[in-house]
């Protein structure tokens, strides 16, 4: 098939990851990768810097949006933002270093535990004030369900921290937003109220994802040809995701899209192993 | 501050659609035209119509938005007399300017 034929194809592909991306929180990257390098039989290599841009373009769509309705938190955001962009840089060197099967063996084993953390349970209770949240002045409030503002106050810093790093080399690595663990080190590490979490997250992972962009631009992982019709794909698929997220049936939508996965993680475990990749 | 940041933002995002969609309509018409991303080589190509090194550029804008917004808020914690994040944020700001400019 001709390029523009191509193209439009993966455009399309990289809209339908956007938007099931968008409507589920599992982001659009850990579908990106595996359908670029499996179905459309790219160079992983080019799959993840292609991902790694679209995680760029959505980060920064979404984030305006949530620092002025006033739940993303900027200060947590900056000082864990120390972790993840150190992180993203080892990962990115990883990247380059690593053969491509150990990579999509990784990608798989990320995806079943995006899965497996995306049933979870979130941390309810707040966290009274404490010495080291109020030194890093990371408490804050937010508009709580009746419109009246909530406090709320951090916790296990370093562990959140030490999280975060691993969070932004897995971004580096393999090219995903990694907003699920950062979401993850922020609900259940540091006790910070959902909502806070997923919207300071998401300004997060562009951040995190332009740390390891430099890295993939110099090694030649960025195929511009590639990365313009999934960066236009995916952006489209992810507002398009946001409009239809009040109408749709999350719960249900979730079991389809980690089957989804799960076969997809499957698939690349396999790939990865036979050397096909 | 958050208001001064929240314009920032909106100006941020509002600068990368603007590159963005541009992009598609000067894809070229071509196999085997995989060229590779040559900051040296790209404002000449740009000069000359390419319209690869017109994605490309795109694609670097798009990376210097989360940057940008970086920046602007050492700025903005500056204006708040907020030391400790102004060095926070900075820091930041070094490690990303680090693998984008230094990093080997």
């Amino acid at each position: 098939m001709n390029e523009w034929m191509f193209s439009l194809v993966i455009l399309g592909g990289s809209l339908l990851a956007g938007l099931l991306g968008s409507l589920t929180g599992l982001g659009g990257g850990v579908v990106l990768v595996p359908m670029l390098a499996i179905l459309f039989k790219v160079d992983l290599r080019y799959a993840i810097g292609a991902s790694l841009i679209s995680v760029i373009a959505t980060s920064s769509g979404s984030a305006a949006a949530y620092v002025r309705e006033g739940f993303s938190n900027i200060r947590i955001g900056m000082f864990l933002e120390i972790a993840t962009t150190a992180g993203a840089i080892a990962g990115a060197w990883l990247a380059t270093r690593v053969p491509t099967r150990s990579i999509a063996i990784v990608f798989s084993l990320v995806l079943l535990y995006s899965v497996y953390l995306s049933f979870g349970r979130h941390g309810e209770e707040r966290v009274p004030d404490n010495p080291w949240s109020n030194r890093l002045k990371m408490n804050g409030t937010f508009p709580g369900m009746d419109g009246k503002e909530q406090h709320y106050a951090v916790t296990n810093i370093s562990g959140g921290f030490a999280t975060m790093f691993g969070a932004g080399a897995l971004s580096g690595l393999l090219g995903i937003g990694s907003g699920a663990v950062k979401v993850l080190a922020m609900d259940n590490i540091m006790r910070i109220p959902f909502k806070v979490s997923t919207t300071t997250s998401n300004f997060m992972i562009g951040v995190t994802a332009a740390a390891s962009a430099g890295i993939y631009l110099r090694r030649g992982y960025i195929d511009a040809p590639l990365v313009a019709p999934v960066m236009i794909g995916v952006v489209i698929g992810s507002l398009l995701g946001a409009k239809l997220l009040v109408k749709s049936n999350v719960k249900s939508l979730r079991i389809i899209f980690s089957v989804v996965i799960f076969a997809l993680a499957v698939e690349m475990i396999y790939s990865g192993c036979m050397g096909k990749v | 501050m958050l208001l001064s940041v929240a314009v920032t933002f909106v100006g941020m995002s509002l600068y990368l659609w603007s590159s963005g969609p541009v992009h598609a309509n000067y894809r070229m018409f071509g196999a085997g035209s995989r060229k590779l991303f040559d900051i040296g080589e790209l404002l000449p190509n740009l000069l000359h119509g390419n319209p690869i090194a017109l994605i490309q550029l795109g694609i670097l804008l798009l990376v210097a938005t989360p940057v940008a917004r970086v920046a602007f808020l050492v700025v903005a914690f500056a204006l708040e007399r907020d030391r400790m994040y102004v060095a926070v944020s900075g820091l930041v700001l070094a490690i990303l300017l680090y693998s984008l400019i230094f990093f080997r």
